[in-house]
């Protein structure tokens, strides 16, 4: 479990004063995948390395399973960076050593023995599916295959959380899909908590739990991924949503409707169950279905409806509550003309 | 002319060896104190492993010190020390003191120039793994920063090489020396020409192994 407590940080800018994290107070549970966005600049990249100490928080907490890692020596806080692993953007892996030697790097930095670094290295190869990889050097890797090296890498002392940082932004869609399945199945198998940072609100949807969303170097709204894919309470929380659930209808087309549009979200089981064709069945209203989606959140699923109805204005105003007293969200989006 | 040539042919044999002599002690020494400085004005940088604004200012000016004399006027300068060391001032060996103190500081800062093009992410990545210091100096930036610091030795040896032509202001030898003596106040220009061709294939030889060991070093 990662508790972190008020925590600031700020930087000196040529004497100015610079708020990268403010007040941050943020629990992340054992074993689960947190995942924080925000724009860049938002500080989330500086709260993620103040979780390691490559940052200091200029004040405030953080523990990581009870350990206070703010207050440890120099000493301590290497022994405890061995548990924390950690994955980058542009992979930083080293040069001029081999991808065996790379991850052998980390066990050698926890002074394993020579037959513990070559069976642990053989067999975090064969987990990020490198083995016919290993004598070679990263200039001769794709990006995936770097950021496989990046994941071993940081898996070879076992650690206990795994921190990402903007991880996949520098892969393509596909490269970025193999390597949220390798981090989920990562953790799920391990049992590492993962905690993440990405501007992609795909990713935070594809395998986080929960998420926080950053601002201004403060967390603005933070929760369930479900639950803030469906009520997202922020405006910057709504504009990263529709980046991946887009339901804008074109302007045109909601203009010459001339029944009232409304918009309406299933969440979870009664997303699996009939409440539309019930509405036709007891109301005489005429359905006319504008834009339609089903989102797969975590395997739950998240319907989103745009629909017109067409009937008499008393017909059209019963069946609108109907829906409302089955489902929590609905929202008008067009009155009758 | 080939007369000419042949007769001078065995001292220049002896100013050829006292010029490798020369160039090997002198750019010995100042890879094996070099080296070491080099890293110390890289890591005690702000922000770095070692982080020291006193070590990095003392080390800083004390190279921009050396560096900025004349090399003509180091080597007199120098000769008490020549005469400390090696207990004479004359010769090769005497030579190679001051051809040493010029080449460490020179050398230095082509090892941190070469230290800063690392990326300093791969360096931070390395301090998230958990390395110790050391174990990053010498499993991180030593090799990340191996085809810079051979091109680095290449360069300083390609300067020594220069420099200890002036040794023979101070009865240094070498082929630079003999090319003077022989060739300039005697306006002998045969052997001018056979000296400076020697110098220039010698320059050329060293440049084409530095190039290849570089890129034989280099996994970028």
């Amino acid at each position: 479990m990662i508790e972190i407590k008020d925590v600031t940080k700020l930087y000196k800018v040529k004497g100015k004063e610079i708020v990268g994290v403010k007040n941050v107070s943020l629990t992340i549970d054992k074993g689960e995948i947190f995942g924080i966005v925000g724009y860049s600049g938002a500080g989330k990249s500086s709260l993620l390395r103040c979780l390691n100490l490559l940052e200091k928080p200029t004040s405030g907490e953080i523990k990581i399973d009870g350990i206070p890692i703010t207050e440890l020596g120099k000493k301590e806080l290497r022994e405890e960076r061995l548990k924390i692993g950690m994955i980058f953007q542009h992979f930083y892996l080293i040069s001029a050593k081999t991808v065996f030697e790379n991850i052998a790097f980390a066990l050698k930095a926890a002074g394993k023995t020579k037959e513990e670094i070559s069976s642990k290295t053989n067999e975090l190869l064969k987990m990020v599916g490198l083995e016919n990889q290993k004598d070679q050097y990263p200039s001769q890797l794709s990006g995936g295959q770097k950021q496989r090296v990046g994941i071993a890498r940081a898996l070879a002392n076992d650690p206990k959380v795994l921190l990402c940082d903007e991880a996949t932004s520098a892969l393509d869609p596909n490269t970025t899909k193999s390597i949220l399945s390798l981090l989920k199945s990562i953790n799920k198998k391990l049992g590492i908590t993962i905690v993440l940072i990405t501007h992609e609100m795909e990713v935070v949807k594809e395998i986080c739990h929960r998420m926080a969303i950053m601002q201004d170097g403060e967390i603005i709204e933070s929760g369930d991924v479900y639950n803030i894919f469906a009520n997202p309470e922020k405006e910057l929380t709504k504009t990263f949503i529709s980046s991946v659930i887009q339901m804008d209808l074109p302007e045109p087309l909601l203009k010459n409707r001339k029944g009232t549009v409304i918009k309406i979200q299933f969440k979870g089981a009664i997303a699996e169950e009939a409440v539309v064709s019930e509405l036709f069945q007891n109301f005489r209203v005429k359905g006319n279905i504008l834009h339609g989606k089903i989102e797969y959140i975590q395997e739950t699923p998240l319907g989103i409806f745009i629909m017109e109805l067409v009937g008499e204005e008393a017909e059209v105003k019963r069946a609108i509550s109907y829906i409302e007293s089955r489902i929590e969200n609905l929202e008008v989006v067009k009155q009758v003309a | 002319m080939l007369d000419s040539i042949l007769n001078i042919l065995p001292d220049l044999n002896k100013a050829f060896f006292e010029t490798l002599y020369m160039v090997a002690i002198s750019l010995g020494v100042s890879l094996v104190v070099g080296l070491p400085l080099g890293i110390i004005l890289f890591v005690t940088d702000k922000g770095l492993l070692f982080e020291n604004a006193w070590i990095k200012q003392i080390a800083g000016i004390l190279v921009n010190l050396i560096r900025s004399v004349p090399f003509i006027i180091l080597l007199v300068a120098l000769l008490p020390l020549t005469q400390l060391i090696t207990g004479t001032t004359i010769g090769p060996t005497a030579a190679s003191v001051s051809l040493s103190v010029a080449a460490i500081p020179f050398f230095a800062r082509l090892v941190e120039t070469s230290l800063r093009e690392i990326d300093k992410g791969v360096i931070e990545a390395a301090v998230a793994v958990g390395a110790t210091p050391w174990m990053i100096i010498r499993e991180v930036l030593l090799p990340e920063a191996k085809p810079g610091i051979v091109q680095a030795i290449t360069v300083t040896a390609i300067s020594l090489l220069g420099y200890s032509a002036m040794a023979g202001i101070v009865g240094g030898g070498g082929i630079g020396d003999f090319a003077i003596r022989f060739g300039y106040y005697r306006y002998d220009n045969t052997i001018m020409l056979t000296t400076v061709i020697l110098l220039i294939v010698i320059v050329q030889l060293m440049q084409v192994i530095g190039d290849g060991a570089a890129k034989a070093v280099n996994k970028r």
